[in-house]
C-alpha cells in the first residue's frame, strides 16, 4: 500500500521567542553542562572547571568553617554556573529552529513504499530497499520514494514538503526539468524514475542532518577564531596564575575564588560562549531563505565572494522579451501593420508572440478574427520566422530581419533595405529587432525588449558598494549584451556564452585570486558550478547541477545569490564584532577587580577604582556583568549584526565605534549599575 | 615638558625620518642580491667568505631559517662561554682580569647571542680587551644579523606567492653583516671617536682627579664596540655605566647620535618591508604606529622625570628627579633616552633606571612588554610588529564581513596558531620566572629594595631579558638563581618566539598571494588600521602584564601621588 499521508506545508520562519524552542533550549542548556560537551569549547570549559572548583570551596566553607566566606563563594559559584548555562542556552536556541524543522521533515520521511520495475514487472518494496540505479514507477497521488531522474513521462509534482512552495511543478523526462526529490508527491500522470541515491544519502537525509547540525563541522574561520580564543585564554591563565605569587609578595594573599573570578572575567567568554551559536544561526538564516547549504564553509565563502556571475535571463531580466514598439516602414499605416502583427501573433503562444498581440491591440478597433482556413506557421530554427498563411492566399511573416528580407525577395517583393537603420538602432539598444512583412512588402520593425527585473540597478549598486563585481552571462551577441549590461548596471558581461567560455571566465577570475559565485541549473552548468567557489543550483535544475553545487536554492530564484553573500558577510561581521567587544570589555573588568583585590594591602590603589565600586561587591559585580552580557547578546548572535551594504572602510568605522569603543565603555556603566543594585538590596 | 626636550625628541625623529627611506632602499638592494655602491669593494670578500664557509646559495624553507638561527645561537653561546672562562690565560688582558664564574659566563654568553646584553658584570672590571673584541663584539654583529635575516625572511614570506622557501639564511646573515652592519659601524666608529670616545689598547690611565683621589680612566676599543652595541639593538656597554659614562657618551651631539643609531635600522626596515611587498604605504604605516608609541612613551617619561619625586618635594627640595642621572644630560634627556633604549632592543642606559620615577619605569616596562615592537630589535622588532598586524587583521578584519587577509595572505588556522604561540612564549618567559622569583628565597635575596619597588625590579629583570632588551633596574643584584632564570628568559624570548615566527612565515609564504583590492577589502594602510594596530599592541600587552605592572610601578606611583 502506497502511503497516502497528507503533506503539510513545511514550517516557515519561527520567531526567536517560540515557546517550544525556548523550553527545549532551556532544558538543553543544562544537558550541555556535561564536561564532554564543554571540552569542545576551551573557553567555556575553563569557566566550568572554575565553577566546579568554587562550588567545592563553598562546601568546604560550610563543613569546615574558617577558610573563606561561604556567602561569597556561593555567589561566585552560582554566577559562574550561570555563565556556562547562558552560553549553552545561546547554542541551544540557535539549534532549536533547525531541530524543529528536522523533526517535521523526519515525519515526511515516513515508511514509504515503492513500485520497483524489474524486467518490465512492478513489485512493491520498501523505499529503504531502493538502491542507486533502480527504476520505479510513481502514479498520481503517490509519494516519490527517493531522489531520481524522470526517465519516462511527465507529471505535475507537489514539492512543498521540500521547498515550502505549494504550487505544483512539472517534471518531465529529458532536459533540465527531470529531477525529482524523495518525499515529494506526484499529483497527476504517471512517471518512471531512475533512483540516483542510496538510502541515507538522499536529499531529505542531507537536509535533516544539516538543519539538525548533526554533521555541523566548524568552518575554517571558526576554527581559526577558536584558536585565537584558546590562545588568549592560556595567556590569561598565565597572567592570573602568576598573580597568586605576586600577591603573596605584596602581602595581599588572594583566595582561589577571587583568582578564578578574575580569570573568568578576563578570558573571552562573551565570544567564546556565543561563537558556535553565531555559526549555527548563520546556517539557519540561509535555511530560512530556503537555501540548502552543503556546509558552513560555503556560507563563509559567500562572504568572501569577489565576483558574481549572473545569468541574464531570470536574474537580470524577466524570462521573456516583450514587444515595446512598432516602427512603420514608409507608407505603411499603423492600422495596417498592427493588424498584420495581430493576426500573425494570435496563434503564437510564446510570451514574445503574446506581447506583440497585446501591443497591437492598442491600435486596433473592434473585434478581429483570423480568417477561417488560415494556417499558422510556427517558428523554427531553420526559417527563423513564424507567421500565418491566410486562407485567401496571402501570407504574413515576422522574424529575424535577414530571414524576413529573404522571404520578401522570394515572394517577388522589393527589398530596398528600408528600416535597416531602425533595425540596427534596436539591436544597439539591447533589444531584439524583428521584421514584419505581408506578401511582398516589409511593413514594420518590431522592437522586442528585454525587461529588466525591478530594482536591478539598485541591487548591483549595493553589490558594488560591498566591493563585489558583477558579470552578466548571456547567449546574446556582444552588441545586445553590452546594451543590457549598461542598462542593468553590471560591471562586465560575457556574451555568446557557452559552458566552455563560462568555465574559462571562472578560472581566469580565480587565477587572479578572486572568489567566484554563480548560479546554474542545467547539466552543462555542472562543471562550472563545481569550479566556482560558491555554486548555487536551482532546485528545479538537474540532479547533476545539484550535486556539483555547494548550495541548492529550493525556490529556484537566481537572485538569491545576493542574499546569500550578504548572510555570509553578516556572519563574519558578527564574529568579528563580538570578538572585539569581548576583548575590549576586559579593560573595565581590570579596573573593577584589581583595585578591589589589592586596596587593603595598598590603600593608595583606591585611585584606580574609577567606578567607585564597593570593594566587597566589585568582584561579584564584574562576574555578574560577565554572565549577563552573554544573555544580552544572544539576540545579536542569532540575528547577526546590523548590516547595510557599504564599503569596507565605512563598515569598519561603524563597527569599531560600536563594538570596540562601545565595548570599552559599556562595562564601566554596566558593572557600576550592577554594583549599585547589589548595594541597594544589601547583597554585598 | 621643557622645550629643549621637545626639540631633542623631534630632532631625533626628524633625522630618523630622513634616513629611513634611503637606508630602507639600500637594505632592500642588499637582500635582493642587487649591486650596491659597495659591491666593487665587498663582492670579492663575500665570495671568499662563501667559499671558506662552503655556503651554497640554495633557497631554504622556514625550518632552514629556524635551524640556522638555532645553530648560530648554539655556536655563539659556546664560543663566548669558552672565551670568558679562559680569558686570564689569553692575551690583551692588561688589567689581568680573572676568568668569569660558570654561571656568569653562561648568562653572558646567552645574553650576547640573543642581542639581549643583560650584563651581570661590569665590563671595565671583568672583561679583558680580547674578551670584549673577540668575544663580545662578534656576537653583537652576528646576533643582530641573525635577527635581521629572520626579519627579511618574514618579509619575503609576505611578498612571495606559493613559495616553499624564504631565501638563504647564510647568505642573508653574511650580506647583512658585510653590507650593512660593517659599513655603518665604520662610519659610526669614526663619528663617535670624533666626539672623544676612546679607541685604543692602552691599559687604564690612573689619574688624580679634581677631588684629589686616584681614578682609573677606562680605555680600550670602546668606539667600535659602542657603535655595534647600539646599531644592532644589543645595548651592552663597554663599561657598566654604559651610555651614562663620559667616555662612552662624551658630548650632547654624541648622545643625539647614539639615540639615532639605536633607531636607525629598525626604522629603515619598515621601509624595506614596504618596498619588498611592493606597497610602501604599508611600511610607513608601521613606521607611524611605532613612532606614535615611541613619542607617547617619551613624553610620559619626560613629564614624570621633570616633575620629580613628591617625597623629596615634601622635604622642601623641588625640581625634577635628579637622582641617578648623569649631570651632563639631566632628567629630561633621561626620559627620552629611557624611552628610546627600551622601545628599541637596546637598553643602553644613560641614567640609572632604579632611580627613575615609577611612571618612567612603567614606560620602560610597557615598551618592552609590547615584546619590543616599537622599532624594537633589529629584524625582530619588525617581525614582532607584523605579528601584531596579523592579529589586528584577524580580530578587526572580520568586522568588514570577509575572512581576514593581510597583504593578500589569508589569516587562517595556522597563521593564528603560530602568531598566538609567539605571543604566548613571550608572556610565559616574563611571567613564570617572575612569579617564581617573587616568592622564592633566592629570588628575594638580592633585591635592592623592598615593597613595590623591589617587585618592579623583579618584573623588570624578566621583562627586559625575555624581550631581549637587556636594560636593568640596577637595584637587583645577581646570584645563581637570576643568572640561570634570566638566561632561560632570554633563550625563550629569542628562540621560541623566532621559531614560532618562522613557522608563521613558512605558512604565509606557501599561500598564493591574491591581489584583490576592492571597496570590500579590509585596507591595512589607513589611519583606521593604524589606530586598531595601536589598540591591539597596547591592549594585548596591557591585558597580559597589567596585573604585574600594577603591583610594581603603578601602585608605587599611586603611593607617591598621595604625598
Amino acid at each position: 500500500m502506497i502511503s497516502q499521508r497528507r503533506i503539510e506545508r513545511r514550517p516557515q520562519s519561527r520567531s526567536l521567542l517560540d515557546t517550544a524552542i525556548l523550553w527545549r533550549a532551556t532544558l538543553d542548556s543544562f544537558v550541555k553542562l556535561d564536561p564532554r560537551v564543554q571540552m569542545r569549547n576551551p573557553v567555556m570549559f575553563v569557566v566550568e572547571v572554575g565553577a566546579a572548583a568554587v562550588t567545592g570551596f563553598f562546601f568546604r566553607d560550610i563543613f569546615t568553617p574558617g577558610h573563606g566566606s561561604a556567602g561569597f563563594d556561593f555567589a561566585i559559584a552560582a554566577w559562574l554556573w550561570f555563565t556556562v548555562v547562558f552560553a549553552n542556552f545561546a547554542e541551544a536556541m540557535a539549534e532549536g529552529r533547525g531541530k524543529a524543522q528536522a523533526e517535521f521533515m523526519r515525519r515526511t520521511k515516513t515508511e514509504t513504499t515503492a513500485r520497483r520495475v524489474v524486467d518490465g514487472k512492478e513489485e512493491v518494496v520498501s523505499a529503504a530497499a531502493l538502491r542507486r540505479g533502480d527504476v520505479v514507477r510513481v502514479n498520481a497521488g503517490e509519494l516519490v520514494p527517493g531522489d531520481g531522474d524522470v526517465i519516462e513521462g511527465a507529471a505535475s509534482v507537489d514539492e512543498s514538503a521540500i521547498t515550502g512552495e505549494s504550487a505544483p511543478v512539472i517534471r518531465a523526462a529529458g532536459g533540465d526539468r527531470s529531477a525529482v526529490t524523495g518525499g515529494t508527491r506526484v499529483l497527476s500522470d504517471s512517471i518512471l524514475i531512475r533512483i540516483t541515491s542510496n538510502p541515507g544519502e538522499t536529499f531529505l537525509d542531507r537536509m535533516i542532518a544539516l538543519v539538525e547540525g548533526a554533521q555541523r563541522q566548524k568552518t575554517p574561520n571558526e576554527i581559526a577564531l577558536a584558536i585565537l580564543l584558546a590562545g588568549l585564554t592560556i595567556i590569561f591563565v598565565i597572567a592570573v596564575a602568576t598573580l597568586a605569587p605576586f600577591s603573596i609578595y605584596a602581602g595581599a594573599h588572594q583566595s582561589v575564588t577571587v583568582l578564578i573570578a578574575l580569570l573568568v572575567c578576563l578570558i573571552p567568554t562573551t565570544i567564546g560562549g556565543l561563537l558556535s551559536a553565531i555559526g549555527i544561526a548563520g546556517m539557519d538564516r540561509v535555511m530560512q531563505r530556503n537555501v540548502l547549504a552543503a556546509s558552513g564553509r560555503a556560507v563563509e565563502a559567500a562572504g568572501d565572494v569577489d565576483t558574481l556571475l549572473l545569468d541574464k535571463t531570470g536574474t537580470i531580466t524577466l524570462g521573456n522579451r516583450q514587444a515595446s514598439e512598432f516602427v512603420a516602414a514608409p507608407g505603411v499605416t499603423v492600422e495596417e501593420l498592427s493588424l498584420a502583427a495581430y493576426l500573425s501573433s494570435l496563434p503564437d503562444e510564446t510570451p514574445e508572440g503574446q506581447s506583440i498581440v497585446t501591443l497591437a491591440q492598442t491600435s486596433i478597433s473592434g473585434e478581429v478574427a483570423i480568417p477561417a482556413g488560415s494556417t499558422f506557421v510556427p517558428f523554427s530554427a531553420y526559417t527563423r520566422m513564424s507567421g500565418l498563411d491566410l486562407a485567401g492566399g496571402g501570407a504574413i511573416r515576422k522574424g529575424a530581419p535577414d530571414a524576413v528580407r529573404a522571404w520578401v525577395r522570394e515572394r517577388g517583393g522589393e527589398d530596398s533595405g528600408e528600416l535597416s537603420k531602425d533595425v540596427e538602432r534596436i539591436a544597439r539598444s539591447g533589444g531584439t529587432p524583428l521584421l514584419l512583412a505581408r506578401d511582398g512588402r516589409v511593413l514594420a520593425a518590431i522592437h522586442l525588449k528585454d525587461i529588466l527585473k525591478p530594482n536591478t540597478k539598485e541591487r548591483f549598486d549595493r553589490l558594488r558598494a560591498m566591493g563585489i563585481r558583477t558579470v552578466m552571462i548571456t547567449g546574446d551577441n556582444p552588441l545586445t549584451a553590452n546594451a543590457i549590461a549598461r542598462e542593468a548596471g553590471v560591471d562586465d558581461f560575457l556574451a555568446e556564452a557557452t559552458p566552455e567560455t563560462k568555465m574559462a571566465l571562472i578560472k581566469r577570475e580565480q587565477v587572479s585570486g578572486r572568489l567566484v559565485a554563480m548560479t546554474g541549473d542545467g547539466t552543462n552548468d555542472a562543471p562550472a558550478l563545481a569550479q566556482a567557489d560558491v555554486g548555487v543550483a536551482m532546485n528545479s535544475g538537474t540532479q547533476a547541477a545539484k550535486e556539483a553545487a555547494n548550495m541548492i536554492d529550493l525556490d529556484s530564484d537566481p537572485t538569491k545569490l545576493i542574499e546569500i553573500v550578504e548572510i555570509g558577510k553578516q556572519l563574519l561581521m558578527t564574529r568579528g564584532a563580538l570578538t572585539t567587544f569581548s576583548i575590549a570589555n576586559d579593560v573595565a573588568k581590570y579596573f573593577a577587580i584589581l583595585p578591589a583585590m589589592f586596596v587593603i594591602a595598598y590603600p593608595a590603589m583606591d585611585v584606580l577604582n574609577v567606578m567607585r565600586l564597593n570593594p566587597h561587591s566589585a568582584i561579584l559585580s564584574a562576574v555578574i556583568f560577565n554572565a549577563l552580557i552573554i544573555v544580552a547578546l544572544i539576540p545579536l548572535a542569532l540575528k547577526g549584526v546590523a548590516y547595510r551594504p557599504r564599503g569596507a572602510d565605512a563598515v569598519l568605522r561603524d563597527n569599531v565605534l560600536v563594538y570596540g569603543v562601545g565595548g570599552i565603555i559599556l562595562p564601566f556603566i554596566g558593572i557600576k549599575m550592577i554594583d549599585m543594585l547589589l548595594a541597594a538590596f544589601h547583597l554585598t | 615638558m621643557p622645550a629643549l626636550s621637545w626639540i631633542n625628541l623631534l630632532a631625533v625623529l626628524g633625522v630618523l625620518l630622513l634616513l629611513t627611506k634611503p637606508l630602507g632602499g639600500y637594505i632592500e638592494r642588499v637582500f635582493g642580491g642587487q649591486r650596491t655602491l659597495l659591491s666593487p669593494l665587498l663582492e670579492p670578500v663575500e665570495r671568499v667568505v662563501y667559499r671558506l664557509c662552503r655556503v651554497s646559495s640554495a633557497e631554504m624553507s622556514w625550518s632552514g631559517y629556524a635551524l640556522g638561527a638555532l645553530a648560530v645561537g648554539a655556536a655563539s653561546v659556546s664560543a663566548l662561554y669558552v672565551i670568558l672562562r679562559v680569558q686570564q690565560w689569553l692575551p690583551l688582558n692588561p688589567q689581568h682580569f680573572t676568568n668569569l664564574a660558570p654561571d656568569v659566563a653562561f648568562n653572558t654568553a646567552i645574553s650576547f647571542a640573543t642581542t639581549t646584553n643583560w650584563q651581570v658584570y661590569s665590563g671595565e672590571n671583568a672583561l679583558s680587551y680580547l674578551s670584549q673584541m673577540a668575544g663580545i663584539v662578534p656576537q653583537m654583529f652576528v646576533a643582530s644579523a641573525v635577527g635581521l635575516a629572520l626579519g627579511i625572511a618574514f618579509i619575503r614570506a609576505l611578498a612571495r606567492s606559493e613559495s616553499g622557501t624564504l631565501g638563504n639564511f647564510w647568505v642573508d646573515l653574511i650580506r647583512g653583516m658585510l653590507y650593512l652592519m660593517l659599513p655603518l659601524s665604520v662610519i659610526g666608529t669614526l663619528l663617535y671617536a670624533s666626539q672623544g670616545v676612546p679607541q685604543n689598547f692602552h691599559a687604564y690611565a690612573d689619574v688624580l682627579n679634581a677631588e684629589g683621589f686616584k681614578q682609573a680612566i677606562t680605555g680600550g676599543p670602546m668606539a667600535s664596540e659602542t657603535i655595534i652595541e647600539l646599531l644592532g639593538g644589543n645595548g651592552g656597554g663597554f663599561v657598566g655605566a654604559n651610555a651614562a659614562s663620559p667616555n662612552e657618551n662624551p658630548t650632547a651631539l654624541c648622545n643625539f647620535l647614539e639615540l639615532l643609531t639605536m633607531l636607525l635600522i629598525p626604522a629603515a626596515l619598515t621601509n624595506t618591508f614596504g618596498r619588498m611587498v611592493k606597497d610602501v604605504r604599508q611600511g610607513w604605516l608601521l613606521f607611524a604606529a611605532m613612532a606614535v608609541l615611541l613619542v607617547g612613551g617619551a613624553v610620559v617619561g619626560q613629564i614624570a622625570e621633570s616633575h620629580g619625586n613628591p617625597a623629596i618635594a615634601a622635604l622642601g627640595v623641588h625640581g625634577p628627579n635628579w637622582e641617578g642621572k648623569e649631570a651632563r644630560f639631566g632628567p629630561d634627556s633621561a626620559g627620552l633616552s629611557v624611552a628610546v633604549a627600551t622601545a628599541t632592543g637596546n637598553g643602553a642606559a644613560n641614567a640609572t633606571y632604579d632611580s627613575l620615577m615609577p611612571l618612567a619605569d612603567l614606560v620602560a616596562l610597557a615598551n618592552m612588554q609590547t615584546s619590543e615592537v616599537i622599532f624594537g630589535g633589529v629584524g625582530s622588532g619588525l617581525y614582532g610588529m607584523l605579528i601584531y598586524a596579523i592579529l589586528t587583521v584577524f580580530i578587526a578584519g572580520l568586522m568588514v564581513g570577509r575572512t581576514p587577509e593581510y597583504l593578500g595572505k589569508k589569516i587562517a588556522r595556522r597563521e593564528v596558531q603560530f602568531a598566538m604561540l609567539a605571543v604566548l612564549a613571550f608572556a610565559l618567559a616574563v611571567l613564570v620566572p617572575a612569579a617564581i622569583a617573587s616568592v622564592s628565597r633566592d629570588g628575594r635575596a638580592v633585591l635592592g629594595n623592598g615593597g613595590p619597588h623591589g617587585f618592579s625590579e623583579i618584573v623588570y629583570a624578566f621583562t627586559s631579558t625575555a624581550a631581549n632588551n637587556g636594560s636593568a633596574m640596577a637595584g637587583l643584584g645577581s646570584n645563581l638563581f637570576y643568572n640561570l632564570m634570566t638566561a632561560g628568559a632570554m633563550f625563550v624570548g629569542r628562540f621560541a618566539v623566532a621559531i614560532a615566527t618562522m613557522a608563521l612565515a613558512g605558512s604565509l609564504a606557501a599561500q598564493s598571494k591574491s591581489v584583490r583590492l576592492s571597496r570590500g577589502t579590509f585596507r591595512t594602510d589607513t589611519v583606521m588600521f593604524g589606530a586598531l594596530l595601536l589598540g591591539v599592541v597596547v591592549i594585548v600587552g596591557a591585558l597580559t602584564f597589567l596585573p604585574a605592572d600594577l603591583l610594581g610601578p603603578i601602585v608605587e606611583q599611586a603611593i607617591n601621588a598621595r604625598h
